[in-house]
């Protein structure tokens, strides 16, 4: 097979991947639909729905995992095709970057109960990839001279796992701010019909913590191998580019929001704003930066 | 009297005080850090002096207003201004303040037993309750053995045992903080004792390691002249592969001829973008390459005025590239020649001249011939790319291949295009904080780790006699304390294995 070949066929595993996923979806809203009529005090009558409720929500997830399938082939495709890793442009990162939040939703729902996320976090996926292949696609390209690298493959992998974990972290934090609504002063929980099988608020507090906890060591280590790579590359290992500055910020709002957590005992909405804050920041460093900003990391070959 | 004359006094140590335990409290630390993240926000949108000096000029230009102001509060060098290092160094400050107390605390309590089985276990987490055929010390006996295995700490107690793991925990939070002084330590003698230059060679010229070698050159203020490796650099050749499709390039190569000084031997080795040249806390990198077309000028006598490869300075993927050959030694005046070099020259309508492609394949020398006062007395420093012409006449125009001459208008004198070499920019950095920032991140990423994972908790099992005395059986009651998950299993664990048959039961 030629490069053109392997490109083409990465083309056909992401478009169909972006079919599955719309698919998982549709399953998903309806799931989401039909919640709104079960009435938890009345189960029993109401069974029927309550099974149809069940099955749509365990074809969104077969339909996410096999969309997760099509898009891993659809990035190593891409990889083939370009003789490295697929790490080189904004297309690329936009790829695999909806493949990792995908990643980290369906290694989150092995042990946790997010399967009410699947709406929002496919919705996402779907306008990432769309994003990608409307906007930012790039025929297959070689890498730039400074991407020649080991640290290409360490540092962006880092990078990408630790950014589809955040967005997960800070969905979690949205919901919360939004179950946090339906709170009565007395901590009464009054929410409607639809809102009713997604976590306490308590959970949500407790796993968009955990999630930020898990990832933040990685987001360090991330940013000190893109520092050690800075210095081989360009002579410094930290010259306050832009990318570099934003990294820096994501990285001091998530320890902002973990010692908040921890020591100063922020729980529930402030610690929710925090965490959208910090994801915020990470989102505009992938989006502005890329593709606006000036200094060394523009390779969105746009 | 004397109460009027203490008060300020007290006063005095007490607002001292107040203002330490404010500037170490949490909440003062964690405001610093946000304020650090919001503070270094600007940077990113502002052009920055050290980054990019032409840029900051630009925007002298188009905004003076904005622009003065933005430099009264040092905006265009924000990360090495005043106040974004007060920023800094108060959020250290109270750093220190705030973990070398908690790692004086932590080392005293390294031997410390755990604290003693509370009355009402009932109130603590994941208590659980069962009977046991087991006396109360075979129970005590069991459960000191399960968690000596476990590498609790251990504490008995009256008819209970305490017991405690996780202290590493906080080590590791410690050294986490303190990991990131060491970095701090690190990029200040990376600063301190740093150098930072650069200089443009041609292809076959050398470079030699003195301060007078560089066309920049900044250095710390500890830096000394004797920390330059005396070293003398040639360039042999350089190498550019660009993507024939995109004209992108692909790969750059730099063989290089060192010889230090002191050896008679040199030796020849390949310096690539990512794999620059190491001599202790020095390397030298390849920064940036492009064009020096080669001229030789003479007067109208014949006799060579200036004769040499000229840098010109890449204006696009292309290489079109913009440069000034000034000859001040001819009469009757100064000769000033604004150039532009085309790798490969194509021609058309709407743009005129153009490189179409980033090697020499058909290079050309288009230049502008000016004549009168090139400035270069008035003490003022010049850009070498740029000729300042206010003083000067234009007299002619013209395009030349390679072994092409001009005869300059008005008999003053000729100029010779005798072809093209490349010319490499060599970055010279020394950084001796260097491996203590690395050694700071890489302790500071592992304490991270130990700090995040480690988990710690605390449970107790203490044995009540039954109700009926009657039977030797009796009551086992546990609970535990703890932050993160996995108590709830860990106690499961344990009530198992005191559940567990003995071998002579049955």
């Amino acid at each position: 097979m030629s490069k053109t070949d392997w490109a083409t066929l990465s083309n056909n595993f992401v478009y169909s991947s972006m079919g599955i996923i719309f698919i998982a979806f549709i399953s998903f809203a309806f799931q989401t639909a039909w919640s709104f009529r079960v009435e938890p005090l009345a189960n029993e009558t109401l069974k029927t729905k309550s099974m149809k409720y069940t099955k749509a929500g365990r074809i969104g997830i077969a339909l996410a995992i096999l969309g997760f399938i099509f898009l891993s082939a659809g990035v190593i495709a891409r990889g083939v095709s370009a003789g490295r890793v697929p790490w080189g442009n904004m297309y690329e990162f936009s790829i695999t970057g909806g493949l990792a939040f995908l990643f980290a939703y369906l290694v989150t729902l092995r042990k946790y109960n997010v399967q009410w996320l699947g709406l929002v976090v496919t919705l996402a996926v779907l306008l990432t990839l769309g994003t990608a292949v409307t906007l930012l696609y790039v025929p297959t390209a070689p890498l730039a001279p400074a991407l020649k690298s080991t640290w290409l493959v360490i540092h962006v992998c880092a990078a990408i796992i630790s950014g589809g974990v955040f967005l997960l972290a800070n969905c979690v934090a949205a919901a919360y701010l939004i179950m946090d609504r339906y709170q009565d002063e007395d901590g009464n929980e009054n929410r409607p019909n639809w809102a009713k099988q997604l976590p306490t608020l308590a959970e949500l507090d407790q796993l968009s913590y955990r999630l930020v906890a898990l990832v933040f060591p990685l987001w360090t280590f991330s940013v000190i191998a893109g520092a050690i790579w800075a210095e081989a590359a360009w002579g410094r290992y930290w010259g306050w580019d832009p990318k570099e500055t934003w990294a820096f910020i994501t990285w001091v709002a998530y320890a902002a929001y973990l010692h908040a957590r921890v020591t100063a005992g922020w729980k529930g909405k402030r610690a929710a704003w925090l965490c959208l804050f910090a994801g915020s920041t990470f989102l505009f460093n992938y989006v502005y930066v890329n593709i606006w900003g000036a200094g060394r990391h523009t390779y969105s070959g746009l | 009297m004397s109460y009027e004359i203490k008060t300020p006094e007290l006063g005095t140590i007490g607002l001292l005080r107040w203002l330490w335990r404010q500037l170490t409290s949490m909440r003062t630390a964690l405001i610093l850090l946000l304020l650090l993240g919001v503070a270094s926000i600007p940077g990113s949108i502002i052009p920055q002096r050290n980054q990019d000096p032409t840029q900051v000029q630009q925007y002298f230009v188009n905004n003076p207003t904005l622009a003065k102001v933005f430099d009264k509060f040092s905006l265009f060098n924000l990360y090495s201004s005043t106040w974004f290092s007060a920023i800094y160094l108060l959020l250290f400050i109270s750093l220190i303040g705030c973990v070398l107390p908690r790692t004086w605390e932590h080392f005293k309590n390294i031997r410390a037993l755990p604290p003693l089985t509370p009355k009402n276990l009932i109130r603590l987490e994941e208590f659980t309750k069962f009977e046991s055929q087991k006396s109360a010390d075979e129970i005590l006996v069991i459960a000191r053995a399960h968690f000596s295995k476990r590498r609790y700490r251990i504490r008995d107690c009256d008819a209970s045992v305490a017991v405690e793991k996780g202290f590493i925990r906080e080590s590791g939070n410690l050294l986490f903080h303190l990991s990131l002084i060491g970095v701090l330590i690190g990029v200040s003698a990376g600063v301190l004792g740093g150098m930072r230059g650069s200089a443009i060679v041609n292809e076959g010229e050398s470079f030699t390691n003195v301060a007078t070698s560089y066309d920049s050159l900044s250095a710390g203020r500890l830096f000394k002249l004797s920390d330059f490796p005396p070293v003398t650099l040639k360039v042999l050749k350089f190498t550019a592969v660009y993507d024939p499709l995109t004209n992108a390039p692909l790969d750059y190569s730099l063989i290089l001829e060192v010889t230090e000084s002191g050896k008679l031997d040199s030796r020849r080795v390949e310096v690539k973008v990512n794999k620059p040249l190491t001599f202790g806390s020095t390397r030298i990198y390849l920064q940036a390459n492009g064009f020096s077309p080669k001229v030789t000028v003479r007067d109208n006598a014949g006799k060579i005025v200036l004769s040499g490869a000229i840098p010109f300075l890449p204006q696009d993927g292309n290489l079109t590239s913009i440069g000034a050959i000034k000859v001040p030694d001819l009469t009757p005046t100064q000769l000033g020649i604004v150039g532009s070099f085309l790798p490969t020259a194509e021609r058309d309508k709407i743009r005129g001249g153009f490189s179409s492609y980033p090697e020499a394949l058909n290079p050309r020398l288009l230049m502008a011939a000016w004549l009168g006062d090139l400035g270069l007395d008035t003490g003022v420093p010049q850009s070498v790319y740029r000729i300042n012409t206010a003083k000067m006449e234009r007299v002619g125009l013209k395009s030349l291949a390679p072994g092409q001459v001009w005869e300059l208008p008005g008999e003053i004198g000729s100029i010779t295009f005798d072809g093209v070499t490349k010319w490499v920019n060599l970055q010279i950095v020394r950084d001796p904080g260097k491996p203590f920032a690395l050694l700071g991140a890489v302790f500071a990423l592992l304490g991270l780790l130990i700090s995040l994972f480690a988990r710690r908790r605390r449970i107790w099992i203490r044995t009540v006699l039954g109700e009926n005395t009657a039977s030797s059986g009796v009551i086992v009651e546990i609970a535990g304390l703890s932050r993160s998950p996995g108590l709830a299993e860990e106690i499961d664990a344990l009530v198992r294995v005191l559940k567990e048959k003995r071998g002579d039961d049955e």
